[in-house]
């Protein structure tokens, strides 16, 4: 408990740190808001009674701690690209998508994944083994963007199996959505299923060569059973790390691959916001996204320490 | 030493994936089939050809002549991109792994935070914060390209520098500079290099992926990324604009990825 206090208190900290980073680096970039809104042939009273509406010529501290204020009650102020839309209501209407997106990519991820982990650890050296081994090679060759426009092109275009850019609202059809969203997840799960079977196999491997497992063979057990009932449970710890960092990428990758098979979700409005320099937007997508990668780190930790008790007790 | 029983595959084929898509971004600076930048409004999205063996592209350009020109684009990002990380992180990582104590472990704690990150989310954020731009992604990537040279460095740093020869290196008077310098950095020069090609090989993905969403590279100028972002339009009348720079891609990473692996192998 003590060490999971202390954890936690850490997780304040970093996000505090962070936030404060960004905040700090939005606001020294030349190009200010009053110029996004206004255009570059405003008046200069125009300009300046525009900063004093948004609170811009109060100094940064001041205005770190309103925003962190405003931010904790979920405020993140007023979108600049579109008029009297605020952060909080685009982030609302784009936040389920990309969590449905990422929810299906991670599915398919531990399902198509560790079977085959198994398969190739358990096979190792073999035919099974060699042929995951080249399979998994290529695919994390492929970027996640290339591998939605072969995707769209095949499935989309060819077979007509779903119609590229004709997105389905969850609220429209649920499963439709499911339906359409599925591509998306193949293309932003593809590769990371190649990189958690290369992990897995190697930790089973690693295992495999402890005293332990030689004790359970010379009692007498089989190789399944071994494999089963004693490497498994060891050998997923380290992959359960592991898992954190491919949220953390199953993240990134649907940003990119939402641009590809045009799916409105935070990706989409985080390179819009970007392009057209509206900077709350950015700054509360960062934010959340940061928020996000931190307490996913900060759970897994916790986990860990649960289901390890050797951990429990060193710690 | 027991002599190496099997050949190590994984170097030599990627040694040969990676060296030859080098080759053509390097002859493409000197000699390209036709000029990259030549239109043609006859030629619009024509199919590959004996003429143009790629096809051409909704300009009527040729699409092998601008992978070649796209190609060194791409690599020379992410050459200048692993040369910033791996020099900045071998001198944070050397002088944490060398010295520790306290600055090595708050130094380490921000590495941790920065590497649980995606790196891509990173670099649109500083993307947006920099703007757009070659020198800016070779900025914005080299950046975050410090962390994990670093890592790798300080572990080294900390395994080799209990080691007799260092002890020796000391007994003789050698300086921490000397020795941290001239004596324990040439050790590391194998996990360098695997490190370097892993980082090489991000940084292609890093490149590629911020010029298709039209952050990166930005026209007259062209990479594989920005290729495959003008692309998309024109999937369906020219399905081969997007597949040979996306192709392109595919080699040069498979290609780093396997040299990676092989020099893995060789290093145990």
């Amino acid at each position: 408990m003590k060490y999971i206090g202390k954890r936690f208190i850490t997780l304040i900290i970093t996000l505090l740190c962070i936030s404060a980073i960004t905040f700090a680096a939005f606001s020294v970039i030349p190009g200010n808001a009053s110029i996004t809104k206004l255009g570059t042939d405003a008046t200069p009273e125009q300009i300046a009674a525009l900063e004093k509406e948004l609170g811009l010529d109060q100094p940064v501290t001041t205005r770190y701690f309103n925003w962190l204020k405003d931010a904790l009650r979920g405020d993140f102020g007023d979108s600049y690209q579109y008029d009297n839309t605020t952060v909080t209501s685009l982030l609302a209407s784009r936040l389920p998508v990309t969590v449905l997106l990422a929810v299906m990519a991670f599915l398919l991820i531990i399902l198509v994944s560790i079977p085959l982990g198994i398969l190739s650890a358990r096979f190792s050296g073999k035919l099974p083994d060699t042929l995951i081994n080249v399979i998994t090679q290529i695919t994390m060759a492929i970027p996640p963007f290339f591998l939605g426009i072969l995707l769209t092109y095949i499935f989309g275009l060819v077979l007509k199996w779903f119609q590229p850019g004709q997105f389905i609202s969850p609220k429209e059809s649920f499963w439709g959505c499911v339906r359409y969203l599925i591509f998306p997840a193949v293309a932003v799960a593809l590769p990371k299923i190649a990189m958690v079977i290369k992990f897995l196999r190697n930790s089973v491997l690693g295992q495999m060569g402890q005293d332990y497992v030689r004790t359970a063979y010379s009692r007498g057990n089989t190789k399944s059973s071994v494999l089963y009932r004693h490497v498994l449970k060891n050998a997923f710890i380290p992959v359960i790390t592991f898992m954190a960092l491919i949220i953390a990428e199953i993240l990134a990758g649907s940003i990119i691959v939402e641009q590809v098979f045009s799916v409105p979700g935070v990706g989409r409005l985080l390179i819009t916001a970007i392009s057209s320099r509206d900077y709350p937007v950015v700054q509360a997508i960062v934010t959340y996204v940061t928020a996000l990668v931190v307490t996913i780190n900060f759970l897994v930790d916790v986990l860990y320490q649960v289901i390890d008790p050797r951990i429990r007790t060193a710690g | 030493m027991r002599k190496m029983k099997k050949k190590n595959w994984n170097l030599i084929i990627g040694c040969i994936l990676g060296g030859s898509m080098l080759l053509l971004a390097i002859v493409g600076q000197f000699w390209t089939p036709y000029d990259p930048t030549q239109m043609n409004a006859v030629l619009k999205n024509q199919a590959p050809t004996l003429a143009h063996i790629m096809g051409t592209d909704n300009f009527g350009r040729d699409i092998f002549s601008r992978i070649m020109s796209g190609a060194w684009t791409t690599c020379f990002v992410a050459i200048c991109t692993v040369l910033i990380g791996a020099a900045a992180g071998t001198v944070v990582g050397a002088v944490t792994g060398y010295f520790g104590g306290v600055v090595d472990h708050v130094v380490m704690r921000i590495n941790d935070v920065l590497l649980s990150f995606p790196s891509v989310l990173l670099a649109l954020v500083l993307v947006s914060l920099l703007g757009p731009g070659k020198n800016n992604i070779i900025l914005a990537l080299g950046i975050l390209f410090i962390p994990s040279f670093a890592r790798i460095v300080r572990s080294e740093f900390i395994r080799i520098r209990q080691m007799d020869f260092v002890w020796s290196a000391r007994i003789m008077g050698a300086g921490s500079f000397r020795i941290m310098f001239v004596h324990i950095l040439p050790n590391t020069l194998v996990s360098m290099l695997t490190a370097a090609a892993i980082g090489f090989n991000n940084a292609v993905l890093a490149e590629a992926s911020m010029s298709y969403l039209g952050l990166g590279v930005q026209p007259p100028e062209t990479s594989l990324g920005r290729m495959l972002f003008e692309a998309q339009t024109y999937l369906f009348n020219a399905p081969w604009y997007a597949l040979f720079p996306g192709l392109t891609i595919v080699c040069i990473v498979l290609g780093f990825s396997l040299i990676s692996e092989g020099l893995r192998a060789m290093g145990d």
